[in-house]
C-alpha cells in the first residue's frame, strides 16, 4: 500500500518520536518511526528530510542513524531558533512530519576500497555519522577510516561515547579537538586542521569528506589539497535555506546549484568557482 | 643508544640544515622530561628556550582576571614549542603545562641567539623555520577567533 506522502514530494508522512537523547546543552538527537508503519527509513547517509513541526514550521534536518537499521530514522539537531527549539522539545509520542529523504548522498559506494577521510566540525559530524555507521559494518571493503572531528568546546561535542567506542576499531583514527578548553580537558586544543599533523594520511588513496560551517571547509579544503588531495576527492556538503526540497522553488538555489536536489553533497571540483564568489 | 645529534637530524623541523649548522644546534640541544601537571615555563618568566616534543602533549595556557583560566592550544609529538627566547623581551607569553609525561629537546635559546648573531646563514635558517610555524599558528588563531561553531548571531 502506498500513502500519498511516498508518491507526493510535497506531502509529508506522519512519524512519531521514538526517543530523544540529549547530545549536548543545545543538541539532542531524536529518533523518529512511521506512525502508520508504511513511512520510509531507508537513505543514502548524507541526505536529508524536511520535518515538519505542526504550528511552527518545516525544517531540514541531516539524517544522522545508521543506513542499516530498518523502521527508524534518526536527527541530531541544533537549537538555534524557535523551529530547531520547538523540534528539540518533541516528547515520545509526539507527532513530526516527514518528508524525504532528499538530495544526493556522499559517496560511500565509490569511495569502497579507499580509505575514508572524515572531517567535522561542530553539528556537521552528524550527516557525517551515516558513513562511518557504513564503514564500520561494511570494515573489509574500505581502507582506513580517519575521522577529524572539531568542537567549540568539550561541553560541544557529539557523540562522545561512539567516538570512543570508533577509535577502539581496527583501521580507525579518531582524532577530536576543541577550540577552547577548560584546564581539566586533556585532549587536544586548537582549530580541526591543527590535527592534520597527527592524521596518518595517504591523499592518493583516499577520499576526504567534509562537513561543518562553509568557513571551516574552506580552511580544511586548502589543508587536504596542500596534502595532495584531489580536487574531485574531496566532497563538501552545504547548507542553504532549503524550502520545497525538489528543486521548484529556488530558495537554495547557488549559481547554477539547488543545494536541495543537485547537493546537498558536492565535489570541491564542482564548488570551488562558487566558494570564491563572496557575493554568493 | 641515539646520539642527540641523530635526534635532532631526524626531526622535521631541522630538515636541510647543513651538517655543519646541525653540529651548532647541537652544542645548544639537550634532552628533558616532565611529569604529567608539570610547568615548563610561566608566563612573565625569562624565555631562553625552546623545546621540540618528542612525546608527550602540552598545553598552552592563558590566565586572564574575570575569565576562567583556558587552554588556548596543545602541542604534539614533532612540535616546536616557545618562540619567546627569539625576540626582545625574551619573556614567556603564556603558561606551558606537561598534559602527559613528556619527553623533549631544550634548546638553549640564549646559546642559539650567539650562535645566529655570528652566523647570519645559520640564523637566517632558524627564522625561516620559525617564520613558518609562526605563520601556520597565526593562520589557526585567525580561525579560532571566528568561532565558527558559536550560534551567537554576530552583527
Amino acid at each position: 500500500m502506498s500513502t500519498a506522502a511516498q508518491t507526493d514530494p510535497m506531502i509529508p508522512g506522519m512519524y512519531v518520536v521514538r526517543q530523544v537523547s540529549k547530545e549536548t546543552p543545545d543538541t539532542f538527537t531524536l529518533t523518529l518511526g512511521a506512525e502508520n508503519g508504511f513511512g520510509t527509513s531507508s537513505f543514502q547517509p548524507g541526505q536529508f528530510s524536511m520535518l515538519w513541526v505542526f504550528g511552527v514550521g518545516e525544517l531540514p534536518i541531516s539524517i544522522s542513524g545508521d543506513p542499516s537499521a530498518s523502521g527508524k530514522l534518526v536527527y541530531t539537531v541544533r537549537s538555534v531558533g524557535e523551529a530547531t527549539h520547538s523540534l528539540i522539545s518533541r516528547k515520545v509520542g509526539d507527532g513530526v512530519g516527514v518528508r524525504g529523504p532528499f538530495g544526493t548522498g556522499w559517496p560511500v559506494q565509490a569511495a569502497r576500497g579507499r580509505d575514508i577521510v572524515i572531517v567535522a566540525g561542530g553539528i556537521g559530524l552528524a550527516p557525517l555519522r551515516p558513513v562511518i555507521y557504513e564503514v564500520l559494518k561494511n570494515r573489509d571493503q574500505y581502507g582506513r577510516l580517519v575521522v577529524l572531528y572539531g568542537s567549540r568546546s568539550p561541553q560541544d561535542l557529539l557523540y562522545r561515547k561512539e567516538l570512543a567506542a570508533w577509535a577502539r576499531q581496527r583501521e580507525t583514527q579518531i582524532l577530536v579537538t576543541v577550540d577552547y578548553g577548560g584546564l581539566s580537558w586533556r585532549g587536544h586544543v586548537g582549530v580541526v586542521t591543527t590535527l592534520f599533523k597527527y592524521a596518518r594520511l595517504q591523499a592518493d588513496r583516499s577520499v576526504a569528506m567534509v562537513c561543518g560551517p562553509e568557513i571551516m571547509m574552506r580552511f580544511v579544503t586548502r589543508e587536504l589539497l596542500a596534502h595532495g588531495f584531489s580536487r574531485s576527492d574531496v566532497y563538501l556538503s552545504m547548507e542553504r535555506n532549503m524550502k520545497c526540497a525538489v528543486g521548484f522553488c529556488g530558495h537554495c538555489q547557488w549559481g547554477p546549484h539547488f543545494i536541495c536536489k543537485d547537493g546537498p553533497v558536492f565535489t570541491y571540483e564542482q564548488l570551488r568557482p562558487l566558494l570564491e564568489k563572496h557575493e554568493l | 643508544m641515539e646520539t642527540l645529534e641523530r635526534i635532532i637530524a631526524e626531526q622535521p623541523f631541522f630538515a636541510g640544515l647543513d651538517q655543519s649548522f646541525l653540529n651548532l644546534v647541537t652544542g645548544c640541544a639537550s634532552n628533558v622530561r616532565f611529569d604529567a601537571g608539570a610547568y615548563i615555563f610561566k608566563e612573565g618568566a625569562e624565555a631562553n628556550e625552546f623545546y621540540l616534543i618528542r612525546s608527550g602533549k602540552v598545553a598552552l595556557e592563558l590566565f586572564a582576571p574575570q575569565h576562567k583560566p583556558i587552554i588556548v592550544e596543545t602541542l604534539g609529538v614533532g612540535e616546536i614549542l616557545g618562540w619567546s627566547w627569539l625576540l626582545p623581551p625574551f619573556e614567556w607569553k603564556f603558561f606551558a603545562r606537561a598534559v602527559e609525561d613528556t619527553r623533549a629537546l631544550a634548546l638553549d635559546g640564549k646559546c642559539l641567539r650567539g650562535k645566529c648573531e655570528e652566523n647570519h646563514d645559520l640564523g637566517y635558517e632558524m627564522l625561516k623555520r620559525f617564520a613558518h610555524i609562526i605563520e601556520r599558528r597565526l593562520e589557526a588563531t585567525r580561525f579560532q577567533l571566528l568561532d565558527v561553531y558559536s550560534t551567537k548571531k554576530r552583527a
